[in-house]
């Protein structure tokens, strides 16, 4: 039962994977391709997890909580590099 | 021991003078003095060994691979040479005392001279020819910095680097010669060397080893065609001219010479070469110095000559030549230093060297006058001085020589070089001390002060000695000396002022009748003689060294331009080339695991992967948009480590991927944001199709890889990694333990690179640039939002939460995937968050811990663990590990690779926030706007008022 939804998870994961390259290579503007990039990360995330379940091992988990708390934190310095320039300021 | 220290003491010893001369340059003096003088009684000790006939060795391995050992020994011919290398440097110490000026670095004078002194005992010493090749190069290196010793004159400062040129060149040549010899004889070792003589001798590689030897004995003894850098090594102050350029230095060659004379002579190319060298150096040398004005200009060539006459000599390969040779360098040694000491005496007092200003000091200088005379006599070859005796017995010699089918050829060239001889020393005294007084003196000439005078007049006392009792003086040196040289028995022969009329009589006559004449017609000759084209040896040498550096110099800036894509191009087309030829020179068969089949969702990842690459190759020039293509790059390869089963590697490649897109931003603040076009079409082309070949190369090698079943190291390192180490976790086991030094040697050159970052950038931020970043700006702000709300309180919780991450991370990087460096990148990027949030400013208050104090504490906190386990008397970095029961958390298991750990975390932390947080500091010198205090923009609760800042003086 659980390979079915593991397998329907997968395909829509993919799916959208593909969509956000879609968007990274057409957007026309700067920050249509940082929120594919921020989408593509959430996604990453989803299928690492995923990952883990189908493999029944906890190992690749914190790679996957890293991502998540990590992954804002590139969004927002395109924002302000776009925005003001200076990173850190 | 004691051979050892007798080399080592004037090394240590040099020291002394460097410490002593701020006390006075009498301690200087006494202090060079005594290391001389205990080096010189060490020596002495050896002396009853030697006559008896034994040769004391001493021998300590230091790299028996190469074949280099520490090995000495003492024969008759190293005593002799030994004795002369310490006798003549005390009297050239004490000499030295009273000639240089209170103007002159007296401490760094002495110290050269020591240096010199071990490194040429240490020559004649060595038993093992690498260790003798070394002290080779060392005497030119020292000669290098005493002839450079008046830097201050181009003189000192061209002659030296000539000297040096030439010798070293000759040093080159010398070591290849040797290698030769040691190659066929076997061993490095002159007592196996000198017993392999016959191998050597008819080895097909003779003539080649010969050549090469000679190249470097002639270059150091200044033989033509190699002699032209002595006379400019007379920029040198007379003290080093005395001891280095007449009595020691120079005499290295003929040493060596003389040395593999059992060896290498007794061919015909020996006899051919050497005596031919040697006769023209003493015919030219001897010429020259006849028309010399410079009277150290006269010595030096008339030193080159004499260099030329032992050498000629030893080029006649018998046994009586090699007597002769031994006792004329005694000789020599005597009377050559106390001339050039006493042209030292002569322009100390006068002023000047130039004979054409001098002449009439008999009356004013008697003492100096006397010595003087005694000394050119024995260098004139009359009797009853030393020199007479060996002057006789060379022109014995060549008179018994056939050479070129001819048995008068080579008598009358020497009895030329005679007359030429005799020319030049008549010159020396009577244009210095002869004829009236003259008005015109720089400085008014008078007898030295007692210790200036002291050393002459002990060589000149040993030339007399030597010269009215030879046998006793100068008999068993000799004989001694001699039969180590021969290596078998030494001819009969008897030293003694007459000998009956012999040929050498008649043409020591001719020789004095001949130079008087010279020298009474002396204007006429020099007019022919200056009428000679001759070559000037400085402008051709300094005309090739300036070709040979040009041309390095093209050949350099044509190779390295400083463009990175030639690098790149020509590092990544050779490392394909060596592919391509080990792929064709070898069989090729498919593997023989089978294929597994695609897994599609990493088919979608690998559609992402190409397609983020060609992306990032087509929009490179908008470098904000490629940053963030190539933020997918480093996801999809996180990815496939997951897939790849490497949970470590990916953790590391998600926290390095934030740290590296950080760092790049905010360089990038200071760069274009657009690049331009810098190759042309062709290039572009060009490195396209590389691109592609290697591309193709690269894959298809992990194809064959991967398709193979092979032995690896990682075998072991999966079974041994539990039960060594206590820890589950593999690759965290290596990077601790097994590989821990490795890891060592990483973090230090992490946080030395970290430290040169904050070095440069904080140059930056003074001198020039500091005028350009203080008018930079940046360029349109989109939004007035610095410090945004929201930014701040999700930053400032997940600092806590990324805290007790990193912990946890870090504590069971042992047993599952995690680890030190893992858990330091977590931290680094908290605070780089509250950074961004915040400002620097205001974070750069909050945080207390200084980052240098970090990294040098991360780095000694793992060097304590690896010394720790040296204390236990194990290896370095030996770790240890206990399993503990703890009531509520249960089995643990705790090893000493966590401190070391620790101190990787530590060290890594420090790094990265230095570098990030000097080059944020960098963005602010820029800024325009006030450091902030508050760490928002707008405070909720807060009065209504704007946030309180300071206004920075600029």
């Amino acid at each position: 039962m659980i390979q079915y939804a593991l397998t329907f998870g997968f395909v829509a994961v993919s799916a959208a994977l593909m969509m956000n390259l879609y968007r990274l290579v057409k957007g026309p503007t700067v920050m249509d391709r940082v929120l594919a990039v921020d989408t593509m990360v959430v996604n990453t995330i989803a299928l690492i997890i995923l990952y883990g379940i189908r493999e029944s091992t906890t190992l690749y988990f914190e790679s996957a909580l890293l991502m998540a708390m990590f992954s804002f934190i590139s969004t927002v310095a395109y924002c302000r590099f776009a925005l003001r320039g200076d990173v850190i300021e | 021991m004691s051979l050892l220290l007798i080399i080592l003491l004037p090394f240590l010893g040099s020291v002394l003078p460097a410490l002593m001369i701020r006390s006075s340059r009498n301690a200087c003096a006494v202090a060079a003095g005594s290391v001389n003088t205990l080096a010189l009684a060490l020596l002495l000790t050896q002396i009853p060994a030697v006559l008896r006939g034994e040769t004391p060795r001493a021998d300590w391995n230091w790299i028996p691979r190469l074949g280099l050992d520490v090995g000495l020994y003492v024969d008759g011919w190293g005593l002799l040479f030994a004795g002369l290398i310490l006798g003549i440097g005390l009297l050239v110490v004490i000499y030295a005392r009273f000639y240089l000026s209170a103007a002159d670095a007296m401490g760094n004078f002495y110290t050269y001279l020591l240096l010199f002194q071990g490194a040429m005992v240490g020559i004649v010493l060595s038993n093992n020819v690498l260790l003798m090749l070394i002290f080779w190069e060392l005497t030119s290196l020292s000669s290098f910095l005493l002839i450079g010793f008046w830097g201050h004159t181009p003189a000192g400062r061209q002659g030296a680097r000539m000297a040096l040129a030439v010798t070293g060149l000759g040093g080159l040549a010398l070591i290849g010669g040797m290698l030769m010899i040691g190659r066929i004889a076997g061993s490095f070792d002159w007592t196996d060397i000198l017993a392999s003589g016959d191998l050597i001798r008819e080895s097909p590689h003779y003539s080649w080893a010969l050549g090469l030897v000679l190249i470097g004995c002639f270059s150091k003894s200044a033989q033509f065609p190699l002699h032209f850098w002595l006379p400019h090594a007379m920029a040198a102050p007379t003290p080093v001219s005395a001891y280095l350029h007449s009595a020691t230095m120079v005499k290295a060659g003929i040493f060596l010479l003389a040395r593999s004379w059992p060896v290498l002579s007794g061919t015909p190319q020996w006899f051919y070469v050497v005596t031919s060298v040697g006769l023209a150096t003493m015919v030219l040398g001897a010429c020259i110095a006849l028309f010399q004005d410079d009277l150290k200009g006269l010595l030096a060539y008339s030193t080159i000559s004499h260099l030329g006459l032992m050498t000629m000599l030893l080029g006649l390969s018998t046994a009586s030549a090699v007597v002769a040779c031994v006792l004329h360098l005694i000789n020599h040694a005597a009377f050559k230093a106390a001339l050039f000491m006493n042209t030292g005496i002569v322009d100390h007092e006068t002023g000047t060297r130039d004979v054409r200003r001098l002449g009439g000091l008999i009356g004013l200088m008697p003492v100096t006058a006397t010595l003087g005379i005694v000394a050119a006599a024995s260098m004139a070859g009359l009797p009853p001085l030393g020199g007479f005796l060996s002057k006789e017995l060379m022109l014995e010699e060549t008179a018994h020589t056939r050479f070129l089918a001819s048995s008068w050829l080579l008598p009358a060239l020497a009895t030329f070089a005679a007359i030429a001889s005799f020319g030049y020393s008549l010159r020396y005294v009577t244009r210095i001390f002869f004829g009236p007084p003259r008005d015109d003196y720089p400085r008014p000439p008078h007898d030295p002060p007692g210790g200036l005078g002291l050393a002459p007049f002990v060589l000149v006392a040993v030339a007399v000695l030597l010269g009215l009792f030879p046998e006793s003086f100068a008999g068993t040196p000799v004989r001694v000396a001699s039969a180590a040289v021969i290596g078998g028995p030494v001819p009969e022969f008897h030293l003694a002022l007459w000998h009956g009329w012999t040929p050498p009589v008649w043409m020591s006559i001719i020789a004095v009748l001949g130079g008087t004449f010279a020298v009474a017609w002396h204007g006429g000759l020099a007019e022919v003689w200056g009428r000679i084209p001759k070559p000037q040896a400085k402008p051709l040498f300094d005309a090739s060294i300036l070709r040979l550096t040009s041309g390095s110099r093209r050949l350099a800036e044509g190779l390295h331009n400083g463009s990175l894509q030639r690098y790149l191009f020509v590092m990544i087309a050779t490392g394909w080339l060596a592919g391509l030829v080990a792929f064709i020179r070898h069989d090729f068969a498919i593997g023989t695991r089978p294929v597994l089949p695609v897994n599609p969702v990493i088919l979608v990842g690998w559609v992402l992967l190409i397609a983020a690459c060609v992306l990032v190759v087509v929009i490179r020039h908008e470098r904000l948009l490629a940053l963030i293509v190539v933020n997918v790059i480093g996801l999809i390869a996180s990815l496939l480590f997951i897939y790849l089963s490497a949970p470590d590697l990916a953790l590391t490649q998600i926290s390095v991927e934030v740290v590296t897109l950080i760092l790049m931003l905010l360089a990038l603040y200071f760069l274009p944001k657009q690049s331009l076009e810098e190759l042309s079409t062709f290039a572009r082309t060009r490195n396209a199709i590389l691109a592609g070949l290697v591309g193709l190369g690269a894959g298809g090698l992990t194809w064959a890889t991967m398709t193979r079943d092979f032995e690896s190291l990682s075998e072991f390192y999966w079974r041994e990694a539990l039960p060594r180490s206590g820890g589950a976790n593999v690759v965290n086991v290596i990077l601790v333990d097994f590989r821990g030094f490795d890891t060592f040697g990483e973090i230090m050159v992490l946080g030395i690179a970290a430290l040169i970052i904050f070095a440069l950038l904080d140059g930056m931020l003074r001198g020039p640039v500091q005028g350009k970043l203080a008018s930079w700006s940046s360029g349109e702000r989109y939004s007035p939002s610095r410090h945004p709300l929201v930014m701040v309180v999700v930053t400032r919780l997940m600092l806590p939460l990324s805290l007790m991450v990193s912990a946890f991370i870090f504590m069971r990087g042992h047993n599952l995937p995690g680890g030190g460096f893992i858990a330091a990148l977590v931290v680094s990027i908290a605070l780089i968050m509250q950074y961004m949030a915040s400002g620097f400013g205001w974070a750069a208050k909050q945080v207390r811990v200084d980052y240098h104090a970090l990294i040098g504490g991360g780095a000694l906190i793992a060097g304590a663990t690896g010394i720790a386990a040296m204390v236990l008397d194990l290896p370095f970095l030996t770790s240890g590990f206990r399993h503990f029961h703890l009531p509520v958390i249960g089995d643990f298991e705790l090893s000493s690779a966590m401190a070391f750990d620790l101190g990787v975390f530590l060290t890594v932390v420090g790094g990265v926030m230095l570098a990030l947080a000097q080059l944020s500091y960098l963005g602010e010198s820029t800024n325009r706007e006030a450091v902030n205090e508050e760490p928002m923009d707008y405070r909720p609760g807060a009065s209504t008022q704007p946030s309180r800042s300071t206004r920075r003086e600029v």
